[in-house]
Formats: structure tokens, C-alpha cells, sequence
């Protein structure tokens, strides 16, 4: 599903974020990025989303060669990929049922596909009841739910979520990730950049440790890093 | 485009119009000035080439013969038909001698057509035939009197000079000075909707970059902001146009009403009339400019 090869993004600065990056992820695993800050968890991401173009190397996402997309491909790329951030990025002027309608919105979708779509997702993520509070109303926790249901709407084959825990206490950070998990299993491929620790050697998924921009290890059914 | 995305697009324009008022406001203001400006200037020129365009139909430029000619019909007809082929010339009048003197006959004896009678054999004005000549623009009647002058065989040429002049070159100027004005607010409105849709997409920041993560396209993102400069145009041109209505129909009246000695010369055209061209022309402009003025704005800040 997401293939890296030979991959370095060395920025404008001369630092170097990413280093020969090889890496291989088969459609509907879940897998878990960790490393500290600086390690260059956040330049992949980014470099999987099309943010950023890698200075070498070839990223090929369902068979799609990203480095050598068109530009006016990008917005149909991204849609096969939902995100979710640290900071939700919910808008906060609206609704929750009008958050998860907008990415529908946003590709068009008839009118009558978000009546029906919207009201499913939010049930899924066991928000229904709420689908007319406003971001600030909710929790952390609810809110990420919302930014979940958001990624999700489009049916997107992957799930990238950078840092989907790193605002919230332990509990809803677990219920975050028992949802991750869920949605993995009925078949998105999913992807977590986190430092938690806890979740991380609990869950027992595979793990690849980043440090300085190269992999430094990828386990299956690994824990947190030990070499920090 | 789906009728659903297209109602989402212009809800979010009027969204983002609403939310920025006081830009919008300046916006719509400056539209407003230009097109009221516009309308105004293009009201009185429109008048002022009618009236000389009346006026063009009734002045003529009358040339008189040398004598031994003014009796020889043939030779009249000649010089007629060689400045009949000008291109200036609109159409020529032929006055006989007879006509001439009927006319200055009936004009002088009024009342007392004995006194003429004396002179029933004997016509005064019998080498006065002449030609009046009118043009197709009056503004070349000078150069056209300067080519009769060189013509053979003419002896007098008659024209009036001042008052067709004097309208046209008033008319020159306003045209002239209107444009400058009107360019100028055109491009304080640009400037203006520049800055108005600038801050719109400012404040829509967050919600442009979530848009472009979950895949928007560049049309999608941009169609909002787009919508929001035509409708700051459409308001801006639709004001002025209302106003513009409003006072044409009373100053006309109003002119015609206080000024009815004039009103054989001062014909003013029907509102309709004006307003025929001006609503499309300002409706054209008050667009043109939000759209132009969004797309400079959206090339600017939403670049990628």
C-alpha cells in the first residue's frame, strides 16, 4: 500500500529530515511510527500527504508514484488518504455534523450521499447524539472522534494520524485508539505517529523506530523504542 | 459542477462577505463611486452628442456662387457633384434663386406682400442660388471650409462656427476627464476587492488547509472567494444604477419643467434609452472589477 524507496528530504536549511528511508507498508496493516522529536516522523507524514517533495527516492501510495504526480492530481491523491492531527483542526464555526459533511463537501458528493454518510460515521465513532454541538462543547477526546469520523467519511483506504493522542488524558487517548483499531479492522490501512509510550507497548503492533531521519527498527508486534 | 457545490460556493461568498463587513462595505463603496461616477459622466455626454447631433442636422454650411456662375444651372451642378463625392458630406440642398427669394420674401415682407410685388420681375437675389451642404460629423467642418475655399467659382461660404464648436470640445473634455476619474476608481476598487478578499482568505487560513488535506481542488477552494468579488461588484454596480434612475428621471423633469424656452434645443433622451446601455455597461464593470480583484487576490495568497 505505501512503498518508500531510497527516500531523503533534506530541507532548504541543509538539515537533513529524512535519511534513505525504506519502507513498506501492505494495505490493512496497522502500524505505529515512533521516535522523538527531530527524529523526521512529521517530514514523512508529510512527504505521504504531498506536502513535501523528497529531495530523492520514489513514494509509491496504492500504486500511485507520488514524486512524480502532476500537481492538479494531488487533491484526487489526497482523497484516498484520510489525516488526523494532534490538534484535531476542527472548524470551529460549525457543527459537528457540519465538520464531517464538509470533506464531502469539499469532493463534491451529492447531497443525498452526506444525508446518509454523515449520520453513519457519527454513529460509528459513537458521536450521534451530538451531531449538532459545536467543537468547544465537546472533549478533547470527542473532538478527535469528530476528526476521525471527518477522515473517514470519503472511505479512504489509509488513515494517517500525527500525534492523535498527544492532546488528550489516558483514558480517551485509549478510547482513540480502540477506534483506530476498530477502523483498522474492518480494512483501512492505518498509520500512528505517537510518542505514547503506554499505548504503544500495549497494543502490540508492528513498530518502526525512527531516529535522526533513518529507521532504526521495525518489529512486528514491537514495543516503544529502547534505545532512548 | 453540481448544483449542491455551486449553492455551497455562493452561500460560503456571502458567508465571507457578511463576516468581513467593513471591507465589503469600503468595497462595495468604491465600486459604487466609480459606477455612479460612470453613470453620470456617460448620462451627460450621451445628452450633449445628442444635442449635437441635433444640432449637426440643422447647420448647414451654405456656399453662394461667383456670378457669371450663380446663372449656369450645368456649371452649378458641377462643382455640386464634385463635392457631393467627399466623404464628410451627408447630403446637399439645392435653393434656387426663385426659393430663396420666396423665402427671404415671406420673411421680410411678412404681412405686406405688396412691397415684394414690385420686385416680381426683376428677382434681387437672382445670383443667390446656392447649395447647402451638411455633413456627416460636424467636427470636420473646419477643414471642410478650408477645401471649399480652394474650389473655383465659389463666391461666399456660409457657416456657423462657435456653437457646434463650443459643444464639442466641451463634450471632449467631460469624455476625457470622466475617463481619467473613472480609471482611476477602477483601479481603487481593484486595489480595494484585492485587499477586502485578502483578508477573507485570511481568516479562512485553517479552513483552506484542512480543505486542501482532505483533497479539495484548487477550483473548489478558490470558487468561494471568486463568488464573494462578483457579488461585492453586482452590489456596488447595483446601487449606483437604482440612484442613477432615480435622479435622471427628476433632473430631467425638473430641466424641462423650469427651462421650457429651452426645450426646442435641449432634447433629452428617454431613461430608457440611457439605461439600456448603462445597465449592462455597469453591471459589466461592478463584475469585471470583483472578479479581476479576486483573482489577483487568490493568485496571491493562495499560490500552490
Amino acid at each position: 500500500m505505501i512503498h518508500l524507496e531510497n527516500v531523503s528530504k533534506t530541507y532548504e536549511t541543509g538539515s537533513k529530515a529524512v535519511r534513505d528511508l525504506n519502507l513498506h507498508i501492505e494495505a490493512g496493516e496497522f502500524v505505529f511510527i515512533v521516535g522523538n522529536s527531530g527524529s523526521g516522523k512529521s517530514t514523512l507524514i508529510k512527504l505521504l500527504l504531498k506536502e513535501l517533495e523528497p529531495t530523492s527516492g520514489s513514494i509509491v501510495v496504492d500504486g500511485l508514484d507520488i514524486t512524480r504526480m502532476k500537481r492538479r492530481k494531488i487533491p484526487m491523491y489526497r482523497r484516498k488518504i484520510g489525516v488526523v492531527f494532534q490538534d484535531f483542526r476542527l472548524l470551529k464555526d460549525r457543527s459537528i455534523y457540519e465538520n464531517v459533511a464538509f470533506a464531502q463537501r469539499v469532493i463534491a458528493a451529492p447531497g443525498r450521499e452526506i444525508k446518509r454518510r454523515v449520520p453513519e460515521i457519527l454513529n460509528m465513532v459513537g458521536l450521534a447524539g451530538k451531531y449538532k454541538s459545536y467543537p468547544r462543547q465537546l472533549s478533547g477526546g470527542e473532538q478527535q472522534r469528530v476528526a476521525i469520523a471527518r477522515a473517514l467519511v470519503n472511505r479512504p483506504g489509509i488513515l494517517l494520524a500525527d500525534e492523535p493522542t498527544g492532546n488528550l488524558d489516558p483514558s480517551n487517548s485509549w478510547e482513540i485508539m480502540n477506534l483506530l483499531d476498530e477502523v483498522n479492522r474492518q480494512g483501512t490501512t492505518v498509520v500512528v505517529v505517537t510518542h505514547n509510550r503506554e499505548i504503544v507497548d500495549q497494543m502490540k503492533k508492528r513498530v518502526i523506530a525512527m531516529k535522526s531521519g533513518r529507521i532504526v527498527s521495525d518489529e512486528e508486534e514491537g514495543g516503544y523504542a529502547n534505545e532512548d | 459542477m453540481r448544483i449542491s457545490t455551486f449553492f455551497y460556493c455562493i452561500r460560503q461568498g456571502m458567508q465571507n462577505i457578511i463576516r468581513n463587513k467593513l471591507f465589503s462595505l469600503a468595497s462595495i463603496g468604491t465600486i459604487c463611486a466609480s459606477v455612479f461616477l460612470l453613470g453620470i459622466f456617460y448620462s451627460i455626454v450621451v445628452n450633449f452628442n445628442n444635442i449635437i447631433r441635433e444640432a449637426e442636422t440643422k447647420v448647414g454650411i451654405t456656399i453662394f456662387f461667383d456670378k457669371d456662375i450663380s446663372y449656369d444651372q450645368a456649371r452649378m451642378e458641377e462643382i455640386a457633384a464634385q463635392i457631393e463625392k467627399r466623404i464628410e458630406v451627408q447630403s446637399m440642398v439645392f435653393i434656387s434663386a426663385e426659393q430663396a427669394w420666396e423665402h427671404y420674401k415671406d420673411k421680410y415682407f411678412e404681412g405686406r406682400p405688396e412691397m415684394a410685388e414690385g420686385f416680381a420681375q426683376d428677382n434681387p437675389l437672382a445670383a443667390s442660388a446656392s447649395y447647402e451642404i451638411y455633413l456627416n460629423n460636424v467636427e470636420d467642418q473646419t477643414a471642410f471650409v478650408e477645401y471649399l475655399k480652394e474650389i473655383p467659382g465659389i463666391r461666399r461660404i456660409n457657416y456657423s462656427e462657435m456653437a457646434v464648436r463650443g459643444l464639442v470640445s466641451v463634450n471632449k473634455i467631460i469624455t476625457y476627464v470622466s475617463a481619467v476619474i473613472v480609471t482611476v476608481l477602477i483601479f481603487v476598487a481593484i486595489f480595494l476587492i484585492t485587499n477586502t478578499i485578502g483578508l477573507s482568505i485570511s481568516v479562512r487560513r485553517e479552513e483552506i488547509r484542512i480543505m486542501r488535506l482532505i483533497g479539495a481542488t484548487k477550483f473548489f477552494i478558490r470558487q468561494p472567494f471568486i463568488v464573494e468579488g462578483i457579488l461585492i461588484g453586482l452590489i456596488g454596480a447595483g446601487i449606483p444604477l437604482a440612484v442613477i434612475y432615480y435622479i435622471y428621471m427628476n433632473v430631467v423633469s425638473y430641466v424641462v419643467e423650469r427651462l421650457k424656452l429651452l426645450s426646442g434645443l435641449i432634447v433629452f433622451l428617454p431613461v430608457h434609452q440611457i439605461m439600456s446601455i448603462l445597465i449592462p455597461a455597469a453591471l459589466a464593470l461592478g463584475v469585471g472589477i470583483g472578479f479581476f480583484g479576486s483573482i489577483f487576490s487568490v493568485r496571491k495568497h493562495l499560490r500552490a
